[in-house]
């Protein structure tokens, strides 16, 4: 694609915020886009991208029940992915990594969540894929709202227990012989990641959720080792990837959350290129004897 | 300030309907660097998680510091078994040790330079700080256990618990761990137990050996503790100890073969 000149693209973004819902699209999708670079990296770090995955399907199922009774869809999928955090909170850590269990729960959520769509009295396919793959631009006053409320919560709890959450996910056995609270904590992730996930459906929907809260961060860890820039690379390239999907979309009449997660599979794959083409030049006999 | 840091008299040691070892007598004094060996499950690392305050004692009196043993105590300096350390772990090393020393705190950190300097002393001591930028991931066995050992000694403690530092390490890097360790706890007075499978990279720098086997824990000097007539009574079976001229030992199991048992989960010990 050729690049615009700056001028052009100017105008074309004055163009663009002509129309309310581009407006309300680029504001939750910046927010969201933050909050997902940052639990994203936790996520990565912790290895809990399964859980990530359970809570947006959990979410279909209250998104769903929001649409059966005609609330916002996301006020329905914060509460049954908090539920479902909550409840994973209090079996335990290690309960965030029982693939069995939680695959079994999200399966279950999943049909509930199309028994509530057939259910509900309006147009089940179109609500459907809503749900399941993004309707940032159908986004609602009351949802930015809620949006921003919720991502201001998630954002300041997590840089309260940041270093506790960083030092346990890093080295659980040291930090639980320290005294810190790792249950607590551990379960206090599931629900920043529950109501994280549950804002971050809107741009991604249910099944592209990894587009946002995995990706990105996956891409940064492997370029950068010290985690508070390894945190704000992932912050810029969800932020870029969420602009460059609304902009391209605004004039191509594909979906936006298909070229968000083009962008950052793109870029995943060449990081991934270029990191195997370092390593291999770097590499090592000592580096493999360790464990 | 009292020499006897750690002190168990009749201590028995289990889980529910089961116990592991029993009516143990020992001590770990200041500054003594001490080797805690035994066969798989014997109950190594449930001694360390006596210690640490993680697990409760079935019978008997184990005091740490004077006191008894509590979750969080930051006199102690603990190396677990395993870190997963994998290619997801790209983190540089100063982080992890930094972590160790503020990673309670809650809230931004407002004393970042205070950090690093003593995240910086602590690989420092362990001749670690050419590693400080490095990612964890890309580090050697013995590269990783260094660092390991700069996030357990940064807060400064007046004991360590070291769980099996060298057994993924071949010999010479456990050779240069042990010396290493050796030469920490003679230049911090700082009292070590140190978990492992065989005695012989560690002999010349012990000061005690508490020998766990068969539900039973020997405790003494090297010498007194690995001959053939206590491993025996130990075990329980006809042990025999033998020296070659280097001053190793081979602890031979005089009707089943060489004693090391099959390979068996420690953690199976604690579950």
């Amino acid at each position: 694609m050729n690049m615009l000149p700056g001028t052009e693209i100017a105008s074309a973004l004055q163009g663009i915020f002509r129309y309310q819902f581009m407006q309300h699209a680029f504001e939750v999708g910046t927010i969201i886009a933050v909050v997902a670079g940052i639990i994203g990296y936790l996520v990565v770090l912790r290895r809990s991208a399964f859980a990530a995955h359970a809570y947006s399907e959990i979410g279909f199922a209250g998104g769903a029940g929001s649409v059966l009774i005609g609330t916002t869809p996301l006020i329905g999928s914060l509460a049954a992915a908090i539920l479902g955090g909550l409840t994973i909170a209090v079996l335990g850590n290690r309960a965030s990594h029982r693939d069995i269990e939680i695959g079994s729960v999200l399966a279950f959520a999943m049909g509930l969540g199309y028994l509530f769509l057939t259910l509900s009295s309006g147009n089940d396919a179109a609500n459907a894929i809503n749900l399941l793959f993004g309707d940032i631009l159908g986004v609602s006053s009351s949802s930015i709202l809620l949006t921003l409320v919720v991502s201001l919560m998630v954002l300041i709890v997590t840089v309260l227990v940041y270093r506790p959450l960083l030092f346990v996910s890093l080295d659980e056995d040291v930090a639980e012989a320290k005294g810190m609270p790792t249950l607590l904590l551990g379960g206090l992730f599931m629900v920043l990641l529950a109501a994280a996930v549950s804002v971050a459906i809107q741009v991604t929907g249910v099944l592209l959720i990894f587009a946002l809260m995995v990706i990105p961060a996956a891409i940064a860890v492997r370029l950068i080792k010290r985690p508070k820039y390894a945190i704000a690379l992932a912050v810029a390239i969800a932020v870029l990837a969420t602009w460059a999907g609304l902009f391209i979309a605004f004039y191509v009449p594909y979906p936006v959350s298909f070229f968000i997660t083009s962008i950052v599979f793109a870029m995943y794959l060449l990081v991934r290129l270029l990191s195997r083409l370092t390593v291999s030049r770097a590499w090592r006999p000592g580096a493999l004897t360790g464990a | 300030m009292p020499s006897e840091i750690v002190m168990a008299r009749d201590l028995t040691v289990g889980y529910k309907g089961r116990q592991v070892w029993r009516s143990a007598n020992f001590s770990v004094n200041r500054g003594e660097f001490v080797a805690v060996i035994g066969p798989n499950g014997a109950g190594k690392t449930t001694m360390f998680r006596m210690l640490l305050g993680l697990q409760q004692p079935l019978s008997g009196t184990l005091r740490v510091f004077g006191a008894q043993p509590r979750r969080g105590n930051p006199k102690i300096g603990y190396v677990p078994q395993r870190h997963v350390i994998d290619n997801e772990t790209n983190i540089e090393c100063i982080e992890l040790v930094r972590l160790a020393y503020s990673g309670h705190r809650w809230g931004l950190s407002l004393s970042a330079r205070e950090e690093k300097r003593a995240a910086m002393d602590a690989l420092e001591a362990v001749g670690a700080a050419e590693l400080a930028d490095k990612s964890l991931a890309s580090l050697s066995g013995g590269e990783l256990q260094r660092v390991f050992l700069a996030e357990a000694l940064v807060s400064d403690p007046e004991m360590l618990l070291l769980d099996e530092p060298l057994s993924n390490l071949d010999i010479r890097r456990a050779k240069e761990l042990v010396e290493l360790i050796g030469s920490v706890v003679r230049s911090r007075n700082v009292a070590t137990l140190l978990v492992a499978h065989d005695i012989n990279p560690l002999i010349q720098f012990l000061d005690k050996v508490i020998y766990i086997a068969n539900g039973k824990v020997a405790t003494g000097t090297p010498e007194r503790v690995l001959t053939s007539k206590n491993l025996t009574a130990l075990y329980g079976t006809h042990v025999e100890v033998l020296h070659d001229s280097l001053g190793h030992i081979l602890i031979h199991s005089v009707h089943g073969g060489p004693e090391e048992p099959p390979e068996e989960d420690e953690h199976a010990a604690r579950h």
